[in-house]
């Protein structure tokens, strides 16, 4: 799960990690309020998951209530990157006399959390990882034994921070490592951290992914959601507990095991046709989430036709088949369906559909016959 | 022969008492695989349908001299019933593990070597005619010589199954899990496969996201004999929303399925673009 920038700023405060002080608004009333109390200059900045967002005008000073007014106006509602801006992040500007990174990663390669610190931080940083990448120091960290001090050290002198700052470095990472671990995050980033003319550092932006399987012990975190990110099938298959991806294209698909529906994508496409959606319905599906599921799909007026592609393990094909039965009953489907039940109760399955003879619902015995019949129907 | 599981196995359930752990361990009983025990804290001296419980783990193994552990326990107790169980083979179906446990998990294990673990998040392992262990739908698939390896649950079963349609049987079928940290990964199960005299052709599946099979290309190139056929899903995939810039600078490839199935074909594997054509190859490599 992916913070917005004050989402992150916050729970590093939490965290004891000095970031400037701020408040997040979703009107123009709430976000001039927020400067008079925060004092100018101020920054008002778009709140989106996505890079770039300064050049692209998402990010302006206010030195007094009628800038703050009119970037308010001016951000609020634009577009970034496909992304529509619901919320701001006011906050005071700060004086920069140095831009550092900092970021802690889950390395799925190498099995361990990586730290990382440059000096050249800002916005080019991508650019130094690439032409100069011994500008960032790094390391990994062993969860047996945590951050230590000498991991700070190594780090900060291996970067050329300043000599002043390498003991301040050390003890910021060190509690941005408490906040990765204590939060179950996946990824931390700090870019820039810079350090002000009184020489302390201040954590400018944050980006931080939150691990989705550690939410049960982070209920304050569960509830943190991106209002800018969300389409409307992506809500409701979230208020439905489904995994659910929206694409761009007009074949609704449905599987159990995200493997699976992802295979499905590919031979759809392989036919020609282009998937609207990726949803995994999950092992053990049961039917009342068959029916959530179908709901979910239909509600994309892009789809004109939808494929069920079910490989039964702990799934049972029985309980998908009453899931699409019951379904039809309370949905009344217009759109024709393809379904192909295999495996657990497979044969049961067939036969229930079968009794039940769906309006506009074709059973297909293989993967590849599937996918070729429902690019056929979507045309 | 077989890998990992078979008729030595001697099984002991974390979690037997719940619904799943019930339901799987007489399945997996009922298969013919030895389950010995089963551990559920607080329900010592119970017994599921003569399967007797006990409260721990050691208590488990003293009594029943159980070499293989099979979790199910809910994803907040799963990193540490894993711990306790610590016996040669475990095998963790649990899905939802949080990163940071699987992680320290991991690491812990791997200064165990004499523990391996499969999984989490995974459909366990099935040596056909000799056992299973997990959630297999072990009657789509019979004994033969094409091992299989997978990533991911319900595409391993629609990849045998299409084996199981051109007439092929597996040695054994290994779901390694698609979480962060599995246990264990493409490359020790190749290996297992390499030195297994069943195993005549051996089927990797994988998906995007990490760089597990471009580890495994380059490990198949430098040290496998046996003929490797690949399969990958998602090419059609969205990229995902990407988050800040370290994903990028920490591994520089992006974990695509096109750039996965770039590095197998360099090591010589063949990349079935279809489950079907996966059983295909396998007609051409073996003989129908």
């Amino acid at each position: 799960m992916d913070l917005l920038e004050y989402q992150g700023k916050q729970l590093f405060a939490r965290h004891g990690i000095p970031v400037p002080a701020g408040e997040p608004a979703s009107t123009v009333e709430e976000a001039v309020a927020a400067a008079q109390r925060i004092g100018y200059p101020c920054a008002i900045k778009a709140q989106v998951q996505v890079g770039g967002r300064g050049k692209l005008g998402g990010i302006k000073l206010a030195d007094d209530s009628s800038q703050a007014r009119e970037h308010a106006e001016a951000i609020l509602g634009m577009d970034i990157k496909g992304l529509t801006v619901r919320e701001l992040w006011i906050e005071g500007a700060s004086q920069i006399e140095a831009e550092y990174y900092a970021s802690f990663v889950f390395d799925r390669g190498a099995k361990a959390v990586l730290a990382m610190l440059s000096t050249r931080g800002g916005m080019d940083i991508e650019e130094v990882s690439a032409q100069a990448p011994e500008a960032i120091a790094s390391l990994h960290i062993d969860p047996l034994i945590g951050f230590q001090p000498f991991h700070g050290r190594r780090l900060a002198f291996e970067a050329g921070v300043d000599a002043d700052l390498v003991r301040p470095v050390g003890a910021f990472l060190e509690r941005l490592y408490g906040a990765f671990v204590g939060e179950d995050a996946t990824l931390m980033e700090v870019n820039p951290l810079i350090v002000t003319p009184e020489r302390t550092l201040v954590a400018l932006d944050a980006k931080v992914t939150l691990d989705g399987n550690s939410l049960y012990r982070h209920p304050e975190n569960a509830e943190l959601r991106d209002l800018s990110s969300e389409d409307p099938q992506e809500r409701m298959a979230k208020d439905r507990d489904l995994t659910y991806v929206k694409l761009d294209g007009n074949i609704g698909i449905l599987g159990n095991g995200a493997g699976l529906v992802m295979s499905t994508l590919d031979v759809v496409a392989q036919h020609g046709g282009a998937p609207a959606n990726f949803l995994d319905a999950g092992g053990g599906s049961k039917a009342e989430a068959i029916t959530a599921a179908v709901e979910v799909i239909t509600s994309d007026p892009n789809v004109r036709a939808v494929l069920f592609n079910i490989f039964g393990g702990i799934t049972r094909c029985d309980e998908v088949a009453r899931g699409l039965i019951q379904a039809f009953e309370q949905i009344e489907p217009t759109i024709p369906f393809v379904v192909r039940l295999d495996g657990t109760n497979g044969e049961e399955g067939r036969a229930l559909l079968a009794a039940a003879a769906l309006p506009n619902v074709h059973s297909a015995s293989t993967m590849d016959e599937a996918a070729a019949r429902v690019v056929e129907l979507a045309k | 022969m077989s890998v990992i599981v078979d008729r030595e196995t001697r099984l002991c359930t974390s979690g037997i008492t719940g619904r799943e752990g019930t339901f799987h361990s007489l399945n997996n009983r009922a298969y013919g695989t030895n389950v010995v025990s089963g551990v559920t804290p607080g329900k010592g001296g119970q017994d599921v349908e003569g399967i007797p419980v006990y409260d721990t783990f050691h208590e488990a193994v003293a009594q029943t001299q159980a070499n293989t552990a099979m979790i199910f326990v809910p994803p907040p107790f799963a990193a540490d019933s894993i711990l306790e169980a610590g016996i040669t083979t475990i095998i963790a179906i649990t899905e939802g593990i949080p990163a940071h446990d699987e992680l320290r998990v991991y690491t812990h294990l791997r200064r165990t070597p004499s523990i391996r673990l499969i999984g989490p998040n995974c459909p366990g392992v099935l040596s056909p005619g000799k056992a299973n262990v997990g959630i297999i739908p072990a009657a789509f698939f019979r004994e033969g010589n094409v091992g299989v390896v997978s990533r991911s649950g319900t595409l391993t079963y629609q990849v045998g199954n299409e084996l199981a349609q051109r007439g092929f049987g597996n040695s054994s079928i290994v779901g390694i899990g698609g979480d962060p940290v599995p246990g264990s990964s493409f490359v020790d199960i190749i290996d297992l496969f390499e030195a297994d005299p069943e195993t005549e052709l051996i089927v990797m599946s994988g998906e995007i996201g990490g760089d597990a099979e471009e580890v495994a290309a380059a490990h198949i190139a430098a040290h496998i004999s046996k003929p490797v056929v690949a399969y990958i899903a998602g090419f059609t995939a969205p990229p995902g929303k990407t988050m800040g810039h370290a994903g990028a600078i920490v591994s520089g490839s992006k974990g695509t399925a096109a750039a996965k199935a770039e590095a197998l074909e360099a090591a010589g594997v063949r990349v079935a673009k279809t489950p079907t054509q996966v059983a295909e190859f396998a007609v051409e490599l073996l003989g129908g």
